[in-house]
């Protein structure tokens, strides 16, 4: 496959950036989306030329590391994580536009590369349990019926990329932030801290600068692990009934 | 900041607020059309002329009003507040973007409806709320009652072709606006369960299409009727 590449390049977060175009030859169909961005910085850097830095770790799919933003949709056009995408996707001669994902909570290092942590920041804000629950065997002494074991396991099994937030015309966190609210709010272990723990994500997701939600439910489809709307509901009943009825004040 | 005024800071509560004043609002489109099918009794607007009165005068149907008017004031303060969140949450935008395979153009496009829905509502408002409220009405009496001829201003307003077409088009954005809102006011409140989702999701695409078809078909009723 011959291919050409319409990417942001941005030197640094103060940089301005725009795009750069560049050809790539003998692309097969079976590789992944990011080994063909492999071939292309080995080319750039047999050329002494800065290659494309982007983020990736597990590339099967499961760390959520991976990001881009590709031919105006994130994740591209399946709804996978990128490292899941296949050339086999495209076309011959197609030309494919890769950029960041774009939110000032998110702001960009470099390149394809942008800073995550604010999610790191919600979740230190109260996606964690203090109380000690025991080693392994003991998870599966505490009885928990089968349905809402299910729930939470969809819920847990956001992998934290952010294409919730990418595809978001707000840029909104609301999916991620529900998806990890939803997760311990339906189990058990997770009711100690359940109300200020709803009222603390949400501060945090707001203070990070995220949007707010439109109940457009782009999230939902692009999500590459089918994390459900439903979550930012639930996520909006934890909410309100933790303001009216927590110590917080 | 106490606990109401940090909620209502929230980008949640900010939501809870459009969503209340949302359904509020809709609650009130109901009533209005309902009452406004008087229009098509043929009575000469008797019904609709003691019709409006009631609507003017009861203290009940006051007390409705003034939410109506906080409902509706509300709805757009709030909606300028997230607007302005939302956009500031993405400083620097894509150069493409597919967002039609992922939403619906209303549900992208809301603040736009909302706005056309506005300028709609004020040329809706001057021409007959302001008018049955401080302006000169021609009366009219029924069995020695004196009433405001509301009618009369409603039937001779849409004789003019170009109000008939602004009302029939204002009223499609309506249905646009609705087609989303609807189900996401019950989203927003929390209310979304595997049971009545779908019930309610049905009922706002019906709501959607029936109540501002029947909006619109009043202005086309009287314009094809009186020409």
């Amino acid at each position: 496959m011959k291919l050409t590449l319409k990417i942001w390049r941005q030197k640094n977060a103060s940089d301005k950036g725009g795009f750069a175009t560049y050809p790539v030859d003998h692309v097969s169909k079976d590789m992944s989306f990011l080994e063909m961005l492999d071939v292309l910085n080995d080319q750039l850097t047999e050329k002494g030329e800065d290659p494309v830095h982007f983020d990736h770790d597990c590339r099967e799919g499961i760390c959520g590391m991976c990001s881009l933003y590709i031919n105006g949709k994130p994740h591209g056009p399946l709804q996978t994580t990128t490292c899941q995408l296949h050339m086999r996707s495209f076309n011959d001669g197609e030309t494919i536009t890769i950029e960041p994902w774009r939110a000032k909570a998110f702001p960009v290092v470099k390149d394809l590369v942008v800073n995550r942590s604010a999610f790191d920041r919600i979740i230190q804000a109260g996606g964690y349990v203090s109380v000690n629950t025991g080693g392994v065997p003991d998870a599966n002494e505490i009885p928990i019926p089968k349905t809402i074991a299910d729930l939470a396991m969809d819920a847990a099994q956001c992998i934290g990329c952010g294409a919730c937030v990418a595809a978001c015309k707000n840029a909104s966190a609301m999916l991620f932030t529900s998806a990890k609210i939803s997760q311990l709010a339906l189990l058990p272990q997770g009711q100690v801290e359940r109300k200020t723990r709803a009222e603390k994500m949400v501060a945090q997701m707001d203070a990070e600068g995220f949007g707010a939600c439109t109940n457009t439910g782009a999230c939902e489809a692009e999500c590459p692990k089918g994390i459900s709307i439903t979550n930012i509901a639930r996520m909006n009943r934890e909410y309100f009934s933790a303001v009216v009825s927590s110590e917080n004040v | 900041m106490s606990w109401v005024t940090k909620t209502l800071k929230s980008t949640l509560g900010r939501k809870l607020i459009m969503a209340l004043t949302g359904l509020f609002l809709i609650l009130f489109l109901t009533g209005h059309v309902s009452g406004n099918l008087l229009l098509f009794k043929g009575d000469g607007g008797e019904a609709f002329n003691i019709y409006a009165k009631f609507m003017t005068t009861n203290p009940a149907v006051k007390i409705l009003s003034y939410l109506t008017y906080i409902s509706v004031i509300g709805h757009i303060i709030y909606s300028i507040l997230l607007a302005q969140h939302n956009r500031a949450a993405r400083p620097v935008g894509y150069a493409e973007s597919k967002a039609s395979t992922n939403s619906t153009w209303s549900s992208r496009n809301m603040g736009v409806l909302g706005t056309i829905i506005l300028i709609f509502l004020v040329v809706h408002l001057q021409g007959f709320w302001a008018k049955m409220h401080w302006g000169q009405i021609p009366m009219v009496s029924y069995d020695g009652e004196e009433y405001k001829n509301l009618f009369l201003i409603v039937s001779e307003a849409f004789k003019q072709e170009w109000l008939v077409a602004l009302y029939v088009i204002a009223m499609g954005f309506l249905g646009f606006h609705l087609s989303h809102g609807f189900a996401s006011a019950f989203q927003t409140l929390g209310l979304n369960h595997k049971k009545y989702s779908p019930a309610i999701k049905a009922l706002g695409q019906l709501y959607c299409i029936v109540v501002p078809a029947l909006f619109a078909s009043m202005p086309l009723y009287i314009y094809f009727t009186a020409n």
